[in-house]
């Protein structure tokens, strides 16, 4: 793998699970933002990245979405001037005919999401971060994707959505692989069967969430923290983990089997 | 009175003309973050169009508006697809290169036709005047201002009911996003040049009727105003456009009047730098 000084991202190669939720983990700065910013084609990047075989690494951003990718950026990506509904119809997408064509499932996102159903006629700008949240993921969950990424869902939110929020993403994973980048570990414990750290803009260690997160000496190396003091709902640095810049390529490779 | 009359209909058929050329260059502007120094080409473009059909090719007048403003149309679609959009990851050499058509076109409409004004074919319905509070208006005014109200309804609707509106609204506020949800931008790029570009085109063929005759350098001064109005009603809003359009108009119309001619120009200098003080994101700070 070609190795740069400019890469915020070096050999970043990593699995995501079939099923249920992969975690992302890794410090600030490790470059987990980058890596999904990469897989979604919003930086340029170069590597593989396979997603149910085929391969998505060389298409451009809106491509990438619909080969079934619903994502959650960091910053929850809402457009303050729009209504809650107008956000959710921009991202219904005209799935051209075949077998996975299907009708934007509102259902399921007012199911889960009830308060959005309620907000409708509201600018997504003056909701709470925890409803914009809601929005964020509520865009995830309307089209029939094949994998769902949330880049730190639960960042800057009270304890009391944080777990509505995970309850929300226990209940995707069911149906859809969820590649969740998350700094609270507690939650990561609660969700995710497998994860990939990162350091440095390396996979520093992949494997098994609960067997890290159980070896302290692990944790706190790669993580920072002790296992036994999880970082649940406390305050956290607001520092965002992206180091992008603009000459930088991240070099991912990562694989989401069907 | 008849002459505050007179003043305020022609100053918001100025303000009428200068809303067709800004309209496009807002909504570029804030979904794109184009400053498409073209514009102004794109209206010389549609009025030497509408001219050149309503005499050398000896069409009505009411076909040759729709000529010049769909020869516009073309126009603007070929500059996006073929100019602006090789150069997105290039935004300097895209605003060059926007100058560099700003530059060219007016050059080629004076090497075909001459650098003198080109009296402009008005029809016998147009040509007359209106009694309006006692004051003599010619109906020219009435046009433009008819014009540039039926344009500003369209683009609300459009931004408001349809789905690309709907694209266009978000895109002004962050473009990756849209792409993010799986939306191909790059459409709404092409379709908002198209409006914006039948929009100067129809500018430059009405201009036509306000100014009696068309030169090569009629759109690059009106350009000039156009982006004062842009910057006034804030970048990407049509609605702030609209009002930035009628104040600057009614303002230049009476300070040329009562004061000195070229004071009035002036006059819209002080205002964009007195309302960029006062409120620096401009009178709505926000779109449609």
């Amino acid at each position: 793998m070609v190795i740069d000084g400019l890469h915020i991202l070096h050999g970043v190669d990593f699995d995501v699970a079939s099923a249920g939720v992969t975690a992302l983990l890794g410090r600030n700065g490790a470059g987990k933002t980058t890596t999904v910013k990469a897989v979604m084609g919003l930086v340029p990047r170069t590597g593989s990245i396979r997603l149910s075989g085929a391969e998505i690494s060389s298409l451009s951003t809106h491509l990438v979405v619909r080969h079934g990718i619903g994502y959650a950026p960091e910053d929850r990506g809402i457009f303050a001037g729009l209504t809650v509904a107008e956000n959710l119809r921009l991202a219904e997408r005209e799935v051209r005919g075949g077998a996975e064509a299907g009708e934007p499932n509102y259902a399921l996102v007012h199911e889960l999401f009830p308060e959005l159903k309620a907000r409708a006629g509201q600018l997504a700008g003056t909701l709470s971060g925890g409803q914009q949240q809601m929005v964020a993921i509520g865009r995830t969950l309307l089209n029939r994707n094949r994998l769902i990424i949330a880049d730190e869902p639960t960042k800057g939110l009270a304890p009391k959505i944080v777990s509505e929020v995970a309850e929300v993403l226990a209940r995707a994973a069911e149906a859809v692989p969820v590649l969740l980048v998350e700094q609270n570990l507690a939650l990561v414990r609660r969700l995710a069967g497998t994860c990939a750290v990162l350091a440095d803009g390396r996979t520093a260690h992949r494997g098994d969430t609960a067997e890290l997160l159980a070896d302290e000496e692990a944790a706190r190396r790669l993580l920072g923290v002790g296992s036994r003091h999880p970082l649940a709902g406390g305050p956290r640095s607001s520092s965002t983990s992206s180091a992008a810049s603009p000459a930088a390529t991240p070099v991912v490779t990562t694989e989401v089997r069907p | 009175m008849d002459t505050v009359v007179l003043l305020s209909c022609t100053g918001l058929g100025l303000g009428a003309l200068y809303f067709l050329v800004a309209s496009g260059l807002s909504l570029i502007f804030g979904l794109m973050d184009v400053l498409n120094f073209a514009h102004g080409a794109l209206l010389s473009i549609g009025a030497y169009a509408t001219w050149w059909a309503g005499t050398e090719a000896g069409f009505s007048f009411w076909l040759a508006v729709p000529f010049g403003t769909l020869v516009g149309t073309a126009a603007a679609v070929m500059l996006e697809l073929f100019l602006i959009r090789p150069l997105y990851s290039r935004p300097r050499d895209q605003i060059l290169a926007t100058v560099g058509v700003g530059l060219a076109v007016p050059a080629l409409l004076m090497g075909i036709w001459g650098a003198d004004a080109r009296p402009f074919p008005q029809p016998a319905l147009l040509a007359g005047t209106w009694h309006v509070l006692g004051a003599t208006v010619p109906v020219n005014r009435f046009v433009l201002l008819a014009a540039a109200a039926l344009l500003l309804l369209t683009l609300r609707l459009f931004l408001a009911r349809t789905r690309y509106g709907l694209i266009v609204r978000a895109g002004v506020e962050d473009r990756a996003m849209v792409t993010a949800l799986g939306i191909d931008v790059r459409r709404a790029f092409t379709l908002v040049f198209a409006i914006g570009g039948a929009a100067a085109a129809l500018g430059g063929a009405l201009g036509g009727l306000y100014f009696g005759s068309v030169n090569p350098g009629q759109g690059t001064s009106l350009l000039i105003f156009a982006f004062v109005v842009v910057v006034m009603g804030g970048m990407g809003s049509v609605t702030g456009a609209a009002a930035a359009s009628a104040g600057v108009g009614l303002v230049q119309q009476f300070a040329n009047y009562y004061t000195g001619t070229g004071l009035g120009d002036l006059s819209v200098v002080v205002l964009l730098a007195v309302l960029l003080l006062v409120r620096p994101r401009g009178l709505t700070g926000r779109l449609a």
